[in-house]
């Protein structure tokens, strides 16, 4: 595609200036960045919302799609104000600019289940100052009174007569901003809180839904992408694979690629950092011609790590103290008078994120500008790690999010683009990277392992007086830090200097302060006067990530099968013993007797004497309070989970059926983990590698779920992860009272 | 040259016999809604149809299809009017990445084209096969349910396409 094709002019005249919702008007500044697909003539509010000189409404989504449905959920809130239906607005994925940062982190990255949270507000104001524009420029230019006129399904209304948007979009363009703008009040929402269909599902079910892999295929008629079809005009694509070391971090020596260069459709071979890449015409040919690479490798330090003595490396840590990441009370002190100290001792393995949808991404350069498309939760990041990669400036580097088979946190490192700009620059070719699935199993960014030593004291009532915790295991952040750094650096600082402060400089700030998703959740929800959580780091050496719910996806199932253990030692009924020690935290003991309610908690031993078992627990994380029980039997051997109740609240709900949708989802991928999930090493080689031997679970294997949403009008919060952290140990806590065995280990094998 | 039936039309593909049929369609024929997850026949992402039976094409080389009949998800819907599943799909929103549901609703369709009234037993059996990383089986199983209750007349896509 030429330049002409994808127009880089900026017409930005609103600016949201602070979160506190004083809007100004601006003029596009000399200097200001472009926004990827906004349109000349059109009337651009905040770079995300833009009304067309035609009376379209596209709608710019700061965040990203992977599943979640923040397309819709996001286009609803503008809708509201708009007092138009989503439907009517087109969605376009905005690529990067610094406009569609996540307020909360800073970035443009979608993750920690924020979406919602941090831009119900802003987005209604945009969009709000939007409608007050176009109804004062529908005033000026029709000489009515402001009154007479009002916004409604896209149209501007006087009495019966409807007028384009488009009509007043010129004028508007001119006149000055509101100073201050109403958003309806809640008693007033048309689709907050009602609206339930998904905008993406046609695409979705008819298989027009552009992927990262779909990129480069034929355009399809009448259809536009939410790319905006900026993918039209790639000259010859090639397809590539890419032959990594089995140990991640390994280098080439030599290779015999020179021999390959010969075989059916392939174009080229390439070195690049980590690898020898195959280019073809074809997908098939490359991953056919990979299959006759020999290489020689320069292994890591990671080839010295195995599963086994990793466990005994946590096992051995697990008495030690590292850094403290939280204190409360004088918990030693307690510990020392105590008679009686319960302990436990759980452990989580690593993980794979396992997307249905390899990571894969599409790039070409040019002189001066390259074009990277991918399935990205941070286009930010990905420009800059492309800039890293190319000698484009990263500003002239336009990133294109397509749809994404699955995220859960595992699009938010960016290794795919900088493994395909290497290849694309080596090769001087446009290409496309796709990772087999054994590829995408064998190079994750993991879900840390984790063990975690449990000790308490209860009081003669059977009330918590002391609880201590020690992590062990190793830090997400050491390993995020890279792919973020050159993206918050400003571009005139090298990018050596980038790589020198996240490889080097890491190890000091990790002495200095906990890394927060490596004990978020050990010690929060319950009633205690005397706290005390450790930190005590061991680190293999294995790449980690975001792994849907962070920490809480293995703090939800120590804490909450502990709190069972604690239960039984001070001889109450679980929810009772929850309950008694949530007097300062009303939302979760609410969501938990709801619960209860719903799963009939109460009768339980009727349904043991059917052979059905439930297990209780409840997480508060990302700003939502989850409460879930598990029911299942002992079917030859192994649990099987037959139903799962879930009670979540959210706060202000936006869609209702996307969150039972996420809550749904987030059950069946942490029951996949609960009973399969994980991953090993063997002379630092992942040993797993496709669907085979990292089973996820199977329709005949789920269970049926039912959701219920407490009403609330507090601030909305996450949705997206909450559903995960409280499900293994639901499980593990109904196998408990099926079998009368406590499973500390995940995954839960009863044999 | 291997000549078959795709989406009603005679197409030829001059290939190496091997390919799988998966690359086939999206790469050379571009449809890419028949999408990749392993390439081993484990995941069911790349379902169609061959001659009505759900199939993986990720481990069905193109010399298996000569002189056969294959519907991909571009061609289940008849013009603008949605095959059933495909309504079922909608009405219980079931999508959410998305990207396994063309071989979910190929798998669903090829079930109900010869079982209208199928049992959970049945649904088990015939859709274990299509991982959903995103959690969707209940609602799959809800949207199967409705179309078996609903009592519609199933499209068969095999005698749609011979009469086309
Ligand atoms: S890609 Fe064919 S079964 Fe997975
Ligand atoms: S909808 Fe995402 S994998 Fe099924």
């Amino acid at each position: 595609m030429s330049e002409a094709k994808m127009p880089i002019a900026r017409r930005s005249f609103l600016k949201m200036m602070g979160a506190g919702g004083l809007l100004l008007a601006m003029p596009a500044a000399a200097g200001d960045k472009p926004y990827l697909y906004s349109q000349a003539q059109a009337l651009n509010c905040a770079g995300v919302l833009q009304i067309s000189p035609a009376g379209v409404i596209t709608f710019f989504v700061p965040r990203a799609e992977m599943g979640q449905g923040i397309n819709t959920g996001l286009a609803t809130l503008i809708a509201e104000e708009l007092n138009t239906p989503p439907e009517q607005i087109q969605i376009l994925h905005g690529g990067a600019h610094e406009d569609y940062k996540n307020p909360i982190f800073d970035m443009q990255v979608t993750g920690g289940s924020t979406s919602i949270y941090a831009h119900y507000q802003p987005l209604r104001q945009t969009a709000a100052m939007a409608r007050e524009l176009l109804l004062d420029a529908a005033s000026e230019k029709l000489n009515m009174d402001r009154g007479s006129l009002h916004l409604r399904d896209g149209k501007i209304w006087l009495a019966s007569k409807a007028y384009s948007l488009g009509d007043f979009v010129e004028l508007a363009q001119t006149l000055p901003a509101p100073q201050a703008v109403n958003l309806k009040p809640q008693s007033k929402f048309r689709f907050i809180g009602q609206y339930n269909k998904r905008l993406d599902a046609m695409a979705k079910i008819t298989g027009q839904a552009r992927f990262g892999i779909d990129v480069g295929s034929p355009q399809i008629p009448g259809h536009t992408s939410v790319i905006n079809n900026s993918d039209a005009n790639i000259p010859n694509l090639k397809k590539a694979a890419l032959l990594r070391c089995p140990v991640i971090g390994g280098t080439v020596k030599s290779h015999n690629g020179d021999e390959l260069k010969s075989l059916h459709g392939v174009v080229a071979v390439v070195e690049i950092f980590n690898g020898v890449a195959v280019l073809a015409e074809h997908h098939w040919q490359a991953k056919k011609a990979l299959t006759q690479l020999v290489v020689q490798w320069q292994l890591p330090e990671l080839v010295k790590q195995s599963s086994p003595a990793i466990r005994q490396q946590f096992n051995a840590a697990l008495d030690q103290r590292g850094q403290q990441a939280f204190t409360s009370g004088d918990t030693d002190a307690v510990f020392a008078g105590a008679d009686k100290i319960i302990t436990a001792d759980y452990y989580a393995p690593f993980l794979a994120h396992a997307t249905m949808e390899p990571m894969n991404c599409t790039v070409w350069l040019q002189k001066d500008v390259a074009d990277v498309w991918v399935p990205t939760q941070a286009p930010d990041l990905s420009q800059a790690m492309a800039a890293e990669f190319c000698d484009v400036k990263r500003d002239n580097i336009r990133v294109h999010s397509t749809y994404m088979g699955g995220g859960f946190g595992r699009r938010s490192n960016q290794d795919y683009v900088a493994e395909a700009v290497a290849i694309a620059k080596a090769s001087g070719e446009p290409v496309q990277l796709l990772f087999s699935r054994e590829d995408d199993i064998q190079n994750d960014y993991y879900r840390p392992a984790s063990a975690a030593r449990y000790r308490a004291v209860l009081d003669s009532q059977g009330r918590i007086q002391a609880w201590d915790v020690n992590r062990v295991g190793p830090n997400i952040m050491a390993y995020t830090v890279d792919h973020i750094l050159e993206a918050v650096l400003p571009q005139f600082i090298p990018n050596a200097f980038a790589d020198w402060l996240s490889k080097r400089g890491y190890g000091v700030f990790e002495d200095w302060k906990v890394d927060s998703s490596s004990v978020e959740g050990l010690w929060e929800d319950y009633d205690c006067a005397n706290k005390q959580v450790w930190q005590t780091t061991v680190d293999p050496g294995l790449r980690l990530g975001y792994w849907r719910s962070v920490g809480h996806s293995f703090s939800g199932f120590f804490t909450e099968s502990f709190i069972d253990e604690l239960a039984l030692a001070a001889g109450q009924d679980p929810l009772a013993f929850r309950l008694a020690h949530t007097k300062n935290n009303p939302r979760l003991a609410a969501v938990l007797n709801k619960v209860a309610q719903l799963s009939n908690w109460q009768q339980r031993a009727e349904l043991a004497a059917k052979g059905r078992y439930l297990g209780l627990a409840s997480v508060f994380s990302f700003n939502s309070y989850v409460a879930q029980v598990a029911e299942l039997s002992i079917v030859g051997g192994q649990p099987k989970v037959h139903k799962v109740y879930c009670v979540a609240d959210c706060g202000q709900v936006v869609n209702p059926d996307t969150v039972k949708a996420q809550m749904e989802g987030g059950i069946v991928f942490a029951l996949s983990a609960a009973l399969n999930g994980e991953i090993t090493l063997k002379d630092g080689a992942v040993e797993q590698s496709n669907f085979h031997d990292y089973p996820l679970l199977r329709l005949n294997e789920s269970p049926e779920v039912e959701v219920a949403i407490v009403p609330s009008s507090e601030a909305p919060s996450g949705a997206g992860e909450p559903g995960v952290p409280p499900l293994a140990a639901a499980v593990a806590n109904a196998i408990f009272a099926a079998s009368g065995k406590r499973l500390r280990d995940l995954p839960l094998r009863l044999s | 040259m291997i000549s078959f039936t795709l989406n009603g039309q005679q197409v030829d593909a001059d290939l190496p016999p091997d390919t799988p049929l998966l690359w086939v369609v999206r790469e050379h024929f571009g449809l890419s809604g028949s999408k990749f997850g392993c390439g081993k026949g484990l995941c069911g992402a790349c379902t169609l149809h061959i001659d009505g039976a759900a199939t993986r094409s990720c481990v069905m080389p193109l010399a298996a299809v000569a002189g056969r009949a294959v519907t991909t998800i571009e061609g289940l819907a008849q013009g603008e009017q949605l095959h059933p599943v495909q309504q079922a799909w909608l009405a219980h929103n079931v999508p959410q990445c998305g990207y396994c549901q063309p071989g979910q609703i190929m798998s669903a369709s090829a079930l109900l084209a010869t079982n209208a009234k199928p049992s959970d037993d049945d649904i088990d059996a015939a859709m274990s096969g299509n991982l959903c990383r995103c959690g969707t089986y209940p609602r799959i199983r809800k949207a199967i349910k409705s179309l078996a209750a609903s009592g519609v007349q199933q499209f068969d896509p095999k005698v749609q396409e011979v009469s086309q």
